[in-house]
């Protein structure tokens, strides 16, 4: 047996393990170098210390998820996810909120920490679906298939929309399409799935409204679906149009500011406006090759906002510029690819229904945080994984490295 | 085929390297298009975003006066101003500062006004700040984001008082002057010229201010100085110099008591010099330098003895018998007038003309009298006889001829014209009647339609010592432009007995009517004047010359004195003035004891004057 493995057969993919580390301990850096401000902000400046502890449990977390069989991660998926239901209804009472995020309910005070339950409540639901769809022995063939993983997914989501954390929902739905996708959904299946949402974007355009609507009747004749199917489908798309605006009327002011802007930040430029702006503001003054490890002026002079947790990815392209923003995607995109590829081997369905949905999750994260910060994605306020300071995240991530990696090391030893 | 057939899961795993691909590749080139092809532009943005340009205000040039002495100069102060930034937040630093500076909610006002009209440019609140509150602000230096000080000359007047109508006063520029095209390329806050010798040559003495780039963080607190290389060096003001002699106008200032309200103006004759140009009551112009305070504007802006006027230029009085020396040269230039000879008419104490009796100031009456003898009694009656043979047409041509309607030429910014009809329809146009010849008998006297200020009636001295010229008066050397020469169209042979006249006046013991001024050392001469003032008593002139015994006179003096009532209060403050210079000018040590009254005061013997 030769070292690689060996190693495998006890820790997984070993590339994996390295690429994620590798993203860790650049992302200390990217946290201390968050805090080196010209302007002195105390809640900036000490926390990649504790980023380094939080990184070291995140590891333990890591080692101990690897002692853990995966059948028996399969068994504890129904009290997980139980207990992250519970949580987040809990959240939703005595939650509060933090920095900029003040006015949300994502955080449960544990004294010295803070821990955002639904990054854990997540995970559960991963569990929970590849123990759902991991029992499916053909192709779903109908909406009514879906119901079980959709309302997995729909009642965390939902408690989660109420904190109100829209960038986690996101996730959530990712996570849905990433793991109906590797339980061999048929695409047109998925998309009779989110056609009410494309429907609830649509609607606020009447002309294109009723082009979507003619081509989805088109569509569902030519896909054949069950006639109560596509009544449903259609149905549930004129709903949508219908609760649009009472919808967008009930959105908070904030909430709109934010939609608005990501369609136009000069519209608000000192005010939602404001974190686009000097987001790109940062990231394009990097250049080609960046302003220098910790020598970004928009970050020292405190023009970025949120420096060290959901703009991290800012100081990045502006202190190492293009190719650092570069070779952290490149990074970003090997730590995927290998989740993949774990995911393709494994034969066990629950195996690799949990894999290729935590590839989702973080394929989500990456590319909804790091469009935030070049103004392609919404501002939703979701970190970058193992960049962005924050330890529920952090461990959370690695709980779920964990969980990847003892199924790639159960694979090895086959 | 199985659900999670090996096969089915590689065809799954490649569907998710496409999207993974296609997700990263389209942040990648988002980013390509941020920092690579937009590079230049957010580069700009984020200078723009941290760098903010400061004005530094060049130093005003120093003002000297003919001897060298620092008439206007600049010390270190300290200025007060706010970044450019958002209204409400500028509001609530200039609310946060106002107790520190103690700047009441007018100025609050004000200072917001001026901020909506240049909302990019910095605002500066306060250029006089003293030492504590600049510490007081240094403290609070966290709670004040946007606020910054530095150090900028600060303008100072050493002899005060002494020189304020004459050298005006810097203070902030105002909303009328930045709309003015003299003062293009100005920005609010800046320090100009407001009034006197620093608004007339504002444009020599301002320089050009420079700029300095600071860095600052999102909140607009400055963080520290950017790179030197983009410092823009202000450039100094000229220095300017003047023809004033500081020594003799604080002596003129010193020479009147607080209660005496008046003007004293000397003027070198032959060159148009002013060698000294008071006004009292005075003010204190370094009060004004950096804005004035309110309290101190009310008060100077409410005292009934208009302390801002400048009497010296801006005070126009009828120039009484000051103006007879013009009557006679009137007449003799037109030839109508034999100055050896005596008139028809003599003075019995008046003449009776029309159906109207004019008195002459004597009850006792000159008797005949020839030019000289009543310049010397200042004999009414004779001057009377003199405007008639002009007559009133020709007397009024004449005088508005000689530029009596018109403005000295003085190098200041505001003064006031004389007031002379330019012929007998002025009377119809300004009073709605038709002047009788009678009314030449008034103006022969200068009396009636004839307002003429100090500084007037010394430029008109002037060309009396100059040999009949002089130009118009300069206060500044340099190429500040030469006055333009100004004539009395007479031959200087026709200036003998308008000269011996006025000899006559100031001789001691002579019974002139400003014998008691006669100097110990200088041939002082002069002439006397009672300006009739319906408002109280007569104001009191006096226009001298004075030069050493025998030769040319080298200063003329015209005073004023408010309520002085007699022609000779006048003389004793020119022949002071004029005796104090030309003892320093020519090494005789100087004395307060001046006059011949000083002497007969002083109960010092004067043998001279016997």
């Amino acid at each position: 047996m030769t070292l690689v493995q060996r190693f495998r057969s006890a820790f997984g993919d070993p590339a994996l393990v390295l690429l994620v580390l590798a993203l860790s301990v650049f992302g200390v850096a990217m946290v201390y170098s968050a805090g080196q401000l010209d302007v002195p902000d105390p809640a900036v400046q000490g926390v990649w210390k504790k980023q380094i502890l939080f990184l070291g449990a995140s590891i333990g977390a890591l080692l101990a998820a690897l002692r853990v069989h995966v059948r028996w991660f399969e068994w504890v998926a129904i009290p997980a996810y139980a207990l992250g239901l519970v949580l987040l209804a809990i959240t939703l009472v005595i939650g509060q909120g933090y920095g900029t995020a003040k006015g949300v309910k994502s955080w449960i005070d544990l004294g010295p920490v803070l821990v955002q339950p639904s990054q854990f409540a997540m995970l559960a639901t991963v569990l929970m679906l590849g123990r759902v769809m991991g029992n499916w022995r053909e192709p779903p063939r109908s909406l009514w298939t879906l119901a079980g993983p959709v309302m997995i997914v729909l009642v965390p989501m939902g408690l989660v929309m109420l904190q109100p954390d829209l960038g986690t929902a996101m996730v959530f739905t990712a996570i849905l399409v990433s793991t109906l996708y590797w339980a061999g959904t048929p695409i047109g299946l998925m998309f009779m799935l989110v056609s009410p949402v494309v429907g609830l974007l649509l609607s606020f355009n009447s002309g294109l409204f009723s082009a979507y609507m003619v081509g989805l009747v088109v569509f569902l004749y030519v896909y054949r679906s069950y006639l109560w199917e596509g009544a449903s489908v259609v149905a549930a798309n004129l709903a949508a149009g219908t609760v649009a605006l009472p919808l967008w009327n009930s959105l908070e002011p904030y909430q709109k500011a934010r939609l608005l802007v990501f369609l136009d930040p000069s519209i608000d430029p000192r005010g939602a406006g404001w974190h686009v702006i000097q987001s790109r503001v940062a990231i394009g003054s990097g250049g080609l090759f960046g302003k220098g490890f910790t020598l970004g002026t928009q970050k020292r002079l405190a023009f970025l906002p949120e420096q060290h947790t959901d703009f991290i990815f800012s100081v990045v392209g502006e202190e190492f510029g293009f190719l650092g923003t570069v070779g952290v995607l490149i990074v970003f995109g090997l730590v995927l690819w290998r989740l993949a590829r774990i995911a393709e081997r494994v034969p066990d369905p629950f195996a690799g229904i949990v894999v290729f949905g935590i590839f989702g999750a973080w394929f989500a994260h990456v590319v909804v945080n790091i469009g935030m910060t070049v103004g392609i994605m919404p501002i939703t306020g979701i970190p970058l994984p193992f960049l962005s300071y924050g330890g529920s995240f952090l461990l959370a991530s690695y709980l779920a490295l964990g969980l990847v990696q003892r199924i790639a090391a159960e694979q090895g030893r086959i | 085929m199985q659900l999670f057939h090996l096969h089915a899961r590689r065809r799954r795993a490649q569907g998710a390297l496409v999207v993974l691909v296609l997700g990263l590749g389209t942040l990648g080139f988002a980013f390509f298009e941020a920092q690579v092809l937009e590079n230049s532009t957010y580069a700009l943005q984020s200078d723009a975003n941290r760098l903010r340009p400061l004005p530094i205000p060049a130093p005003r040039g120093t003002i000297y006066d003919r001897n060298g002495e620092i008439v206007a100069d600049n010390v270190p102060g300290y200025a007060l101003s706010l970044l450019p930034g958002p209204r409400d937040t500028v509001r609530a630093m200039l609310e946060r500062l106002a107790p520190l500076l103690g700047l009441p909610a007018e100025r609050i006002g004000s200072l917001m006004e001026r901020w909506e009209r240049s909302p990019g440019q910095p605002l500066v609140v306060s250029t006089d700040l003293s030492f504590e509150q600049v510490s007081a602000i240094e403290e609070r230096r966290a709670v004040l984001p946007g606020v910054y000080i530095d150090m900028r000359p600060k303008r100072r007047y050493p002899a005060g008082a002494a020189i304020a109508h004459l050298i005006g006063y810097v203070g902030e520029i105002d909303e009328t002057e930045l709309s003015l095209p003299e003062f293009e390329g100005y920005v609010a806050g800046q320090q100009v010229g407001k009034a006197g010798i620093e608004r007339q040559y504002e444009k020599l003495l301002a320089g050009k201010a420079g700029a300095r780039y600071v860095e600052v963080d999102a909140h607009s607190r400055i963080v520290g100085d950017y790179a030197p290389r983009q410092v823009v060096d202000p450039v100094p003001g000229h220095d300017l110099r003047l023809h004033l002699d500081l020594d003799l106008q604080r002596w003129i200032a010193r020479s009147f008591p607080d209660t005496v309200r008046g003007a004293v103006v000397a003027v070198e004759p032959g060159t148009g010099h002013v060698l000294a140009l008071y006004s009292q009551p005075s003010y204190d112009p370094n009060l004004f330098v950096g804005g004035v305070p309110p309290d101190v504007w009310k008060r100077l802006n409410e005292d009934p003895a208009k302390p801002l006027l400048n009497r010296a230029t801006n005070g126009t009085y009828p120039p009484g018998s000051t103006f007879k020396l013009v009557t006679a040269a009137i007449a003799l230039k037109l030839g109508v007038l034999d100055p050896d000879a005596y008139l028809p008419i003599p003075c019995r104490g008046g003449m009776q003309y029309g159906n109207r009796y004019f008195r002459c100031w004597e009850r006792e009456g000159h008797g005949y009298v020839s030019l000289p003898d009543a310049i010397k009694y200042s004999c009414d009656v004779y001057f009377y006889q003199v405007g008639l043979r002009i007559g009133l047409e020709r007397f009024l041509a004449e005088g508005t001829r000689l530029g009596l309607a018109a403005a000295s030429g003085v190098d200041l910014p505001v003064e006031r014209t004389g007031n002379f009809p330019d012929g007998p329809g002025w009377y119809r146009r300004r009073w709605g009647w038709q002047p009788t010849e009678s009314e030449v008998l008034s103006l022969a006297i200068g009396q009636g339609a004839n307002d003429q200020s100090p500084l007037r009636m010394a430029q008109l001295y002037a060309a009396f010592a100059g040999g009949g010229t002089v130009p118009a008066p300069r206060l500044a050397a340099g190429g500040a432009g030469g006055g333009e020469e100004w004539s009395l169209h007479l031959a200087e042979n026709a200036l003998a007995p308008l000269l011996e006249g006025i000899r006559r006046v100031t001789e001691p013991n002579g019974g002139g009517t400003a014998g008691l001024s006669a100097l110990e050392h200088w041939d002082w001469r002069g002439k006397t004047g009672t300006s009739q003032n319906a408002h109280g008593n007569d104001h009191a002139w006096f226009v001298g010359m004075a030069g050493p015994r025998g030769g040319r006179a080298e200063i003329v003096v015209a005073a004023l004195i408010e309520f002085g009532e007699h022609g000779w209060v006048a003389a004793q403050y020119a022949a002071k003035a004029a005796d104090y210079y030309l003892r320093r000018k020519h090494g005789v040590p100087t004395d307060t004891v001046q006059t011949l009254m000083d002497h007969y005061r002083a109960g010092r013997p004067a043998r001279w004057a016997q």
